[in-house]
């Protein structure tokens, strides 16, 4: 029983409950279903909240460990482990956190199998509480390919026209690096004789040729997920034709695994290569701050333009990331979460407004900051939250991350952050002519097409101002007050610190 | 905590958090209930919560005399610490700042005040009185930013209130968002704000690398920690710093070559052009040099081109200023050439008289642009009565554009009050005794003649093109014969304007005593703060030069305006005079047509490049559909044809009739293709285990 009630095995499988329950719900009664799926991922958000009052923020190892002999068969030691620390637990908070809102957003979005996409909601909760929670790399391969199910599914299913390419390409491409991964962590866990990921940490001694081959096996499969420049092209895809809570959690979480990735496994098990690839990657890091902001700010679909800031955003996080230093890791890891909440929060509006108007055409857009005055300065929040004015969550990252990077030792020259602040000239060039379009200047067509079909575009309703909500008063936190977040990972971060810094020399 | 438990009793210091609070509170009230309340109580709200801060300066400028200007800190909150990294939200209350403060928050509640007349009216010339409550939270927010960026312990806090202060542009600028100046269906309004917003993210750039750099050479970001480490820093780096630092003055003061948005943004409602866009925040990069000037004295090359900077500025600016006809387009350019003279004497080191300028040019340049707004309203209060006793108007009636000077003339007839405060204004500008330009004007010409004269020479002609182009646009405006029906029946102002304006106009005239010569007040004030901060001996040799250079403009604009009122339709008499020239002046000389075509034009076509042929047309459908997905169908079909048909088929079919067959095919994959695809996969998996496990 012990075994069940464990706060870390409850925080990932509790969604299953409601899983459980789902399967006995007649599929006609929609509400039902909404309300059982919204029920259980708010409970979900309870235990993580639990989870982090048993957590310590000054203990920098792993906590509430659980690590039982799974498989154990020649030799190889695959174990049953879960434990979380300053790395993981905001992002643990932030999958709970995002889950319920998604699923809120789609009270009237989704009409069809209602029940099927609840189902595979809460089982994509799962697989990607498990990636964050998973020390032993056998379950975390597990968990990692699990998530890709139910995202195939949703977006497969719900998506928009041209959903089943999309749901294929992001399959495949996920798939593409992650075998690279598995034959790394086959190799790891054969020659090192233990798939534990604490236990390789604290083993070391992996050659620092082998490091580099496996550095980038795993570098494969999580700069597909980030995704980094150039292995972006099914971000597009997957996120224009995903519905709305699929978007959000794609932006919001799963994008996350790819840099939480680096940031548990590549940093930590191979510190040599990381250091001897901070430079390169960096370099495509600042590629990608450009490169998306470039290619955000030529789009004619709203959504497209927001998935394409992603890739400049998460460009943010690589670049702070392999700073290897404590400035640069704690504001990518509180990027992570910012982005989270700005783009996720981003998507949720786009949503919204997709809803009643049935396009994301730029062009027929205009003017309605004046008919929606509650959307459109919503909206203006979160864009100016994505484009990093200092007083919101975003400067905060970007900030930390720029500063980190500037004086990184491991990059080597400030050249690097210099061009990505160039990047956040072009946030402000892209990020104000999305909220030009729609809501400034004189009406646009839209106003009139949605009359013509017997409707008028109506302001936020109840629903979604409560959708919306919690993510601006932690846009405004983070902005105002940053110091909970970071208190909670400083001391892990310094000890992954003092791991690449020993690397240095 | 925040209220006065103070460390020193009887004084004031802890409540220096309140500058920023009031303003908040103000704006939440009205964001808040604003929907239920009416104009007089919205605005009164407004106002009070900037009078409260300046209540809150004035306290803290007294405690501040109390302890002999010894700067003060108050800490708020803790912010962002991460290794070396350690900020906080800590005020700093020292002379310099507390001189920002009085000047904020004081003009500010003026302009306050001032607005609640003119809002009222502007929102019902432009038909959307919902807007009026929407004006008043901006504004607040403006106050309460701005004080941040002047009582901020570090750059970083400074950064803060900079960026915060260029949002509140941003939204003021784009008030009327839904259309042009002339209250037409338009974007341009919005693009104005737009363009603001983009310039001083520019200029923001070069503050954050200077941030950076400033952090890793002193590993703080605290004002006293950098500056007591001057001496010991490379000059390289402090010459880095300051430049960088350059880019973000020449953003938020509107430097060349940076200056283009601030002609713009005067599509804000003209309170906003009088706070933000004249008086206060485009000042900020002013007081951004004043306050890093132990970085700037320390390295004399970054200083001459500070001076330069400003000099150019303030001479380019002025020429383009006499071309102008739009009343509120010759203030901007104006402010554009004054904020030239700021920045040119804290270039030079004059620090005491820049801020000296800063302040006045405060008093004087609000009053400027009030006034024109009184103006303005009063040619549509004309506009609106002739459109009314004609009966109904139809639609295609010409725009008319009550800011364009051509359509004005004598209006000193029919708006008295505005004129003789427009006077104040005009004189206190063109440097004339004893106005308040005219003892910051000279202080900085002379420190110029002393150390710079190639500065000198510039600034003494941008002050002769200033008396110049404002001699001229008192005449224009004032002077002459009506030039239009709507002149002729033009209104002025309520007192709820022009009582504002007065006090405004007393310190236009009297601003000067701030620092009179031999008395010398705001120096002893600031040298508290900013070492060596050293009045010149006043020279009768450059006040006179300047004076007479004023006097000689005024009376050449009469000869061109005054003496032969321009009458309606007539070109500028320039025009003939200077041909080409003044088309370039009229023009603005070309500079956003130019930047048109180098930057905006080139980024587009390298987004829409980008976007469109390199990440679609070939990496998105090119490479992966024709190279990566051909050839792995073909290795497939190659080696799986025979074994499994099924899985190519539905590769095949659920790619080529993605849409039509969308269902159809989608329960296809649900059946086959993810269980032949994770099967292959399994397959492999199995094979690559086995070689590892029996190798």
């Amino acid at each position: 029983m012990d075994f069940v009630l464990h706060p870390l095995n409850l925080v990932t499988f509790f969604p299953l409950v409601g899983v459980l329950v789902l399967f006995f719900i007649n599929p006609a009664r929609k509400n039902a279903l909404r309300w059982t799926a919204l029920i259980t991922s708010l409970v979900t958000f309870g235990i993580s909240l639990w989870v982090l009052t048993l957590f310590d923020a000054s203990n920098p190892d792993l906590q509430l460990v659980i690590k039982l002999p799974w498989i154990q068969v020649a030799g190889w030691d695959i174990s049953y482990h879960l434990g979380v620390d300053g790395l993981s637990i905001l992002l643990v908070l932030l999958t709970s956190f995002l889950t319920p809102i998604s699923i809120l957003s789609t009270w009237t979005a989704i009409e069809e199998r209602v029940k099927d996409f609840m189902l595979f909601f809460l089982m994509l909760e799962v697989g990607m509480m498990g990636v964050f929670l998973a020390q032993d790399l056998f379950l975390f391969y597990v968990f990692w390919e699990f998530t890709l199910v139910p995202m195939y599914f949703l977006i497969g299913i719900w998506g928009g026209p041209q959903r089943i390419y999309a749901a294929i390409k992001f399959f495949l491409y996920t798939m593409a690096g992650s075998i690279l991964m598995l034959l790394a962590i086959l190799w790891l866990g054969i020659n090192q004789g233990t798939f534990s990921v604490p236990d390789l940490i604290a083993a070391g001694g992996i050659p620092v040729h082998v490091q580099t081959w496996l550095f980038l096996a795993f570098a494969m499969a999580f700069a597909i997920k980030v995704p980094m420049w150039p292995l972006h092209s099914w971000l597009p895809d997957a996120h224009v034709q995903a519905p709305t809570a699929g978007s959000v959690i794609l932006a919001g979480v799963l994008l996350k695994m790819g840099t939480y990735g680096f940031l548990r496994f590549n940093l930590p098990l191979f510190p040599e290569a990381a250091v001897r690839f901070a430079p390169t990657m960096a370099l495509l890091a600042v590629i990608g701050i450009l490169y998306g902001a470039a290619v955000s700010y030529s789009q004619q679909d709203i959504k497209k333009l927001v998935a394409y800031s992603s890739v400049s955003h998460l460009g943010f996080v690589m670049l702070g990331l392999f700073a290897l230093n404590p400035q640069g890791i704690q504001g990518g890891i509180l990027q992570m979460i910012n982005h989270g909440l700005s783009t996720g929060a981003l998507f949720l509006l786009v949503g919204m407004i997709y809803e009643q108007t049935h396009t994301r055409d730029f062009d027929v857009y205009g003017g309605l900051w004046k008919i929606m005055p509650v959307y459109g300065s919503v909206m203006l929040i979160v864009t100016l939250s994505s484009m990093g004015l200092p007083g919101l969550n975003g400067f905060v990252g970007e900030f930390t991350i720029l500063l980190g990077a500037f004086g990184s030792n491991a990059i080597g020259s400030p050249w690097y952050a210099g061009l990505a602040a160039v990047g956040v000239i072009l946030a402000a060039i892209y990020m104000l002519y999305m909220f030009q379009k729609i809501f400034l200047g004189p009406a646009g067509s839209i106003v009139e097409t949605v009359k013509e079909h017997g409707h008028a575009l109506r302001d936020l309703n109840a629903r979604e101002i409560i959708t919306i909500v919690p993510l601006l008063v932690l846009i405004f936190w983070i902005g105002l007050y940053p110091k909970p977040f970071f208190t909670l990972m400083a001391p892990a971060v310094d000890k992954l610190v003092g791991i690449l810094q020993m690397a240095m020399h | 905590m925040i209220l006065s438990e103070a460390a020193n009793p009887g004084l004031f210091f802890n409540l220096v958090p309140w500058i920023v609070f009031f303003p908040v509170i103000g704006l939440l009230i009205n964001l808040i209930f604003g929907r239920r309340m009416s104009e007089k109580a919205i605005g009164t709200v407004a106002s009070l919560a900037s009078g409260l801060a300046f209540v809150v300066s004035v306290l803290l400028a007294y405690s501040l005399s109390a302890v002999q200007g010894h700067a003060q800190t108050v800490y708020l909150a803790e912010w962002i610490h991460i290794g070396t990294l350690q900020l906080d939200w800590t005020f700093r209350v020292d002379t310099l700042s507390a001189v920002m403060m009085l000047v904020v928050s004081g003009v500010g509640t003026l302009i306050h005040i001032y607005a609640i007349g003119y809002m009222h009216e502007d929102v019902r010339f432009k038909n959307d009185v919902g807007r009026f409550r929407r004006f008043f939270v901006f504004l607040n927010l403006f106050i309460a930013m701005m004080m941040i960026l002047v009582s901020g312990d570090s750059y970083l806090m400074l950064f803060v209130g900079w960026e915060g202060v260029g949002l509140c542009s941003f939204l003021l600028i784009g008030f009327w968002y839904d259309m042009d100046t002339l209250a037409r269906p338009s974007t341009a309004n919005a693009d104005a704000g737009k363009k603001a917003f983009i310039a001083n993210r520019v200029g923001d750039f070069g503050f954050l690398l200077a941030i950076f750099t400033t952090f890793w050479a002193f590993g703080s970001l605290q004002f006293d920690t950098v500056f007591s480490q001057v001496e010991h820093a490379p000059a390289a780096v402090i010459t880095a710093i300051t430049l960088f630092m350059l880019i973000g003055v020449a953003g938020k003061s509107a430097q060349v070559p940076l200056y283009v948005w601030l002609p713009d943004a005067m599509a804000g409602p003209t309170p906003v052009s009088a706070l933000i866009h004249a008086a206060t925040m485009v000042t900020a990069g002013v007081y951004l040099v004043a306050r890093s000037a132990p970085l700037y004295s320390a390295v004399h090359g970054a200083q001459y081109i500070v001076a330069m900077v400003g000099a150019v500025t303030a001479l380019f600016a002025a020429t383009i200023a006499v071309g102008q006809y739009d009343i509120k387009k010759v203030l901007a350019y104006s402010t554009i050439s004054q904020l030239g003279f700021m920045v040119a004497a804290v270039g030079m080191g004059a620090f005491v008289a820049g801020m000296f300028h800063l302040v006045t040019h405060a008093f004087f340049k609000a009053l400027l642009f009030l006034s024109a707004g009184s103006i303005i309203l009063g040619m549509e209060r004309g506009h609106h009565h002739l459109a009314h006793g004609h009966g109904e108007h139809d639609g295609d009636e010409e725009v008319f554009d009550p800011g364009d000077m051509r359509n004005m003339g004598n209006l000193r007839k029919r708006m008295p009050v505005t004129f003789w405060l427009y006077m104040v204004g005009t004189l206190a500008l063109a440097g004339i005794f004893p106005f308040a330009g005219f003892w910051s004007k000279d202080e900085i010409l002379l420190d110029a003649k002393l150390h710079f004269p190639g500065v000198y020479t510039l600034l003494a002609i941008a002050a002769f093109l200033t008396a110049f182009y404002m001699g001229r646009q008192i005449w224009m405006v004032f002077f002459g014969q009506e030039r239009t029906e709507v002149a002729e029946h033009a209104e002025e102002s309520p007192p709820v304007m022009t009582v504002p304006l007065m006090v405004l106009a007393a310190l236009s005239l009297l601003g000067g005593a701030l620092n009179l010569p031999g008395v010398y007040t705001l120096t002893r004030w600031l040298e508290h703060t900013i070492e060596g901060a050293e009045a010149g001996e006043f020279s009768f040799m450059v006040a006179g030069v300047s004076t007479a250079l004023a006097l000689l403009a005024i009376f050449i604009s009469w000869l061109l305006y005054g003496r032969k009122p321009l009458a309606a339709g007539q070109p500028d008499p320039l025009k003939k005079m200077l041909g080409p020239i003044f088309t370039g002046m009229e023009n603005k000389w070309f500079v956003d047509e130019g930047y048109k075509a180098v930057f905006i034009d080139r980024y587009n076509d390298l987004a829409y490049f980008l976007a469109q042929t390199l990440d679609w047309k070939f990496w998105h459908d090119w490479l992966h559909e024709q190279v990566i997905f051909r050839a792995f169908k073909g290795l497939t079909r190659f080696l799986a044809d025979p074994v499994d048909l099924g899985f190519i088929d539905a590769i095949a079919n659920g790619l080529a009739n993605k849409t039509k067959q969308a269902s159809a095919s989608l329960r296809r994959i649900q059946n086959g293709f993810v269980r032949s695809y994770a099967l292959s996969v399994l397959l492999g998996v199995v094979t690559i285990l086995g070689y590892l496990l029996f190798k």
